[in-house]
């Protein structure tokens, strides 16, 4: 029955499943190396901050992009969530109220993007471009494309502390556990990889496809509105111009992290291993002064190459696959 | 001079990491013959089609070619040899017509170097009709049925006027009447000198169109030998390696109460009329040619597609709405005809797939269990003899065999009371077909409810109780196993009496 599991076989799992791990360890003794600076708590604290309203997006297109569906207006909609929710504070004063207006526009503008992928079966992609530049407009329309300052302790959330640690990163690890929760813990989340990988089979499996797809997108929405909250107080305004894209640095933080652009495959700690490697690789090039014109093109450059290494490592599989069909048989 | 044997396969082994996949295996293909290849899942056919049609490259041994050693690159190469291939898998383009995917990579060309349409469409057309096949080369092939797709991926294989054609499970999708036109194909291929390699599970058919039978276990050769000298018993014990005593282990079991009763059960277009019951204990075929209606029943029962007027009732309560979760909560639940498409979410793991229809029994008081998980789905997988390295391991890497025990598993683990089986024994090997055969004999004595449709009919007679016939979406006859004639199923089937 059960062929007990070989040495080589244990660390073609490992190396598998905890390559990007790997990638991440290298590149923290690199630049460790590299640049005194680096290895400092400061730096280290100031690098996790920075990268985590990125990474709360991520978290939130990790789930989408498993599902087999994405998110690219999460940018716009947290500049649209975030400036009212900077209104809001500003006519009322009161912090759990401005909370609760960005987490409830964000969930609205994705209950429409569930709306249009579930009930019209419209692809993702479209929707969520169109609710892009929908959200974008209402935020200029709102603020009349003028940026709203004097937000007073509005930026209690994103430039605080609880003891050492900054207030963002502890959102940042709350929604990593919140994903790694639904993930793997969750009927929800094993609906996700069973749709994102095979949606006729997971409802023909008793799984309710439309509801989990809306599902999907309200969390998405609950972690674009937190993260529109610890934007705007991080940047001491309401700026609906902010964000510009932000989604596609969620994006390639999912897909760096190993989450599968055909959906079905990805992670909690893959995408913010992900997030890491962005964040190292920034702060590096930025403490090396690398040319921030450069800066981007090692950036698109990783992009392709994370993408390569998805559709390599699909091809291994699929390889294996022609000749296990035949051959695991025998192996077992 | 042409050399009598064309092809000859010398001392070919295959590694795989870890597997000696192929073990010196060696045959030769005479010249107008057709040589089946028969063994179980997992006995290095596939593997040994693959190196010659150069997806594979031997680590040792030959590929001759009219006595000249050959070293195949891949498949272009193969085909500019003379060798083509019918895959098991369908590739086609679906929104593409006909005539675009039998000319997909060859479209013939006019002078400036543009797509020739009308030549596409007017050769399209000939090849049709030369072959008997009645749909238009204008349609879409999603518009078509997986037996018509499979017919047009044999006609594209032989277009081109092959010397080896390969066919790795040709029947496993297609009809009765389509399996004859096939052999008529393949004859005349014979007749102008190609040979033909076949691969098939399907015993009864090999003798029909076999001049030669070369069987493989584990890897290994165990023997290649005219057909003429062998019977289906003697390839069986082969095969398996000892004699199958009983190929349907079919038993009388006491029967309950009505479980499943439909009545004047309709879906316009579709069916009609349908009516038909399963009792406690009962396993009862659906027999019918391709196109009777008999997977748009039990799709529409399961409530994966529409249906309109009837009664269903299941274990003495009528519904008024089928739907999917409704019914695997009432503990009726059904096998897909295709298990790739509904059975399965291939790049996941055996657990997640064994365990997908039933996750609440193992998630609660907020989380999932993982060590419950794993022992029911490795005691389901033990149960069904699933052969996998690990739980781990990703579904789409077993073999066909095995991906049906998985869905199998699947809906054990929910315990249902009826199932709905749609060909639950298609493209798998003599071996794992009877343990199917066993695991719904074991179901029927624990008193559930089983349907069987299938295109096979000696597993029908072998294996149920009662068959109802369908043709042109209605049941046209309902026989007892006393009753059972093949004859009368066929008279049925094609309509010629009613009851």
């Amino acid at each position: 029955m059960q062929a007990k599991r070989s040495k080589a076989n244990l660390w073609e799992t490992l190396k598998s499943k905890y390559a990007i791990f790997l990638v991440l360890v290298v590149l923290f003794v690199i630049c460790s190396l590299l640049n005194k600076n680096f290895l400092t708590w400061n730096n280290l604290t100031n690098i996790s901050r920075q990268i985590s309203v990125t990474t709360i997006l991520a978290f939130g297109e990790t789930l989408l992009i498993i599902s087999g569906l994405l998110d690219l207006s999460n940018s716009s909609v947290l500049a649209f969530a975030g400036t009212l929710s900077v209104m809001a504070y500003k006519a009322n004063g009161s912090m759990l109220l401005a909370i609760l207006v960005s987490i409830a526009v964000a969930v609205f503008c994705n209950a429409l993007n569930a709306l249009m992928t579930t009930t019209f079966k419209a692809p993702a992609f479209i929707v969520t471009l169109a609710m892009q530049t929908m959200a974008r407009g209402a935020a200029l329309l709102l603020t009349a494309g003028q940026n709203v300052y004097q937000i007073g302790d509005y930026t209690i959330l994103g430039q605080g502390s609880v003891w050492i640690i900054p207030t963002p990163i502890l959102f940042m690890i709350f929604f990593f556990l919140v994903t790694r929760y639904i993930l793997n813990d969750t009927r929800f989340g094993r609906s996700l990889y069973a749709i994102g990988g095979n949606e006729a089979a997971a409802n023909a499996s008793g799984i309710a496809v439309n509801k989990v797809k809306t599902g999907a997108y309200l969390i998405n929405g609950v972690m674009v509105g937190m993260a529109a909250v610890l934007f705007m107080s991080r940047v001491n305004a309401g700026l609906p111009n902010g964000a510009q894209g932000y989604e596609t640095e969620a994006l390639t933080t999912a897909i760096i992290g190993g989450t599968s652009f055909t959906g079905g495959i990805g992670t909690a700690g893959g995408t913010i291993v992900g997030a890491f490697i962005i964040g190292f690789l920034n702060n590096i090039m930025n403490l090396t002064s690398v040319n921030s014109y450069l800066q981007q093109i090692i950036k698109g450059l990783i992009i392709a190459l994370a993408v390569i290494y998805d559709i390599y490592a699909k091809n291994k599989r699929t390889r294996k696959k022609m000749g296990n069909i035949e051959d695991k048989q025998q192996a077992a | 001079m042409q050399a009598e044997i064309k092809l000859e396969v010398r001392d070919v082994t295959k590694l795989f990491p870890g597997v000696k996949a192929l073990d010196h295996i060696s045959f030769q293909v005479r010249r107008g013959t057709t040589h089946v290849l028969c063994g179980e899942n997992g006995a290095g056919k596939s593997t040994l089609m693959k190196i010659i049609n150069g997806i594979y490259t031997p680590d040792e041994g030959q590929i001759l070619l009219d006595g000249q050693p050959v070293k195949i690159q891949n498949p272009i190469h193969a085909r500019s040899l003379g060798i083509s291939m019918v895959f098991q898998e369908l590739s086609y383009v679906p929104e593409m017509t006909v005539a675009e995917n039998i000319f997909l990579g060859r479209w013939p060309l006019d002078k400036l170097h543009r797509i020739d349409r009308a030549e596409m469409y007017r050769r399209a057309q000939a090849l049709l009709d030369s072959q008997g096949l009645h749909y238009s080369p204008y349609e879409q092939l999603k518009n078509l049925t997986v037996s018509d797709i499979q017919m047009l991926e044999i006609i594209k294989a032989v277009s081109n006027d092959p010397q080896i054609v390969i066919m790795d499970e040709p029947t496993s999708a297609i009809t009765e009447k389509e399996t004859q036109k096939l052999f008529e194909m393949i004859r005349k291929l014979k007749e102008k000198g190609a040979c033909v390699i076949y691969i098939s599970h399907k015993l009864d058919e090999i003798f029909q169109i076999a001049d030669e039978i070369t069987v493989l276990r584990d890897g290994t050769m165990v023997d290649s030998k005219p057909a003429s000298e062998l019977d289906i018993d003697d390839v069986i014990q082969m095969m398996v390696g000892r004699r199958m005593e009983n190929k349907y282990p079919y038993e009388e079991v006491p029967k309950g109460d009505v479980l499943l009763d439909v009545k004047n059960f309709n879906s316009s277009g579709v069916f009609r009329d349908i009516n038909f019951h399963i009792r406690a204990g009962e396993i009862v075929g659906f027999a019918g040619l391709m196109g009777a209606g008999r997977t748009e029943v039990v799709r529409a029962l399961f409530g994966l597609d529409p249906s309109d007027g009837g009664t269903v009732t299941i274990k003495g309560s009528a519904k008024t709405k089928l739907s999917v979760q409704g019914n695997i909560a009432d503990g009726l639940v059904m096998l897909s005809e295709d298990r790739r498409r509904y059975g399965l979410v291939p790049i996941r793991s055996v657990m997640e797939n064994v365990s997908l229809a039933n996750l609440k029994k193992f998630i609660y008081k907020g989380h999932l269990h993982r060590r419950e998980e794993r022992d029911a789905v490795q005691e389901q997988c033990q149960r069904m003899n699933v052969k996998t390295p690990t739980l781990e391991t990703t579904v789409e890497a077993l073999s066909g065999g095995n991906q049906q025990k998985i869905v199998l598993a699947k809906w054990m683990e929910v315990n249902p009371d009826i199932l709905l089986m749609d060909e639950p024994t298609r493209g798998i090997d003599v071996g794992a077909k009877y343990e199917i055969y066993k695991l719904m004999i074991e179901l029927a004595k624990s008193g559930k409810a089983l349907l069987m449709v299938s295109s096979e009919l000696p597993e029908l007679l072998g294996m149920c109780d009662r068959i109802y016939v369908l043709s042109q979406g209605r049941i046209t006859g309902e026989l007892k196993r006393s009753e059972f004639s093949a004859e009368k199923i066929m008279a049925y089937a094609i309509g010629t009496i009613q009851d």
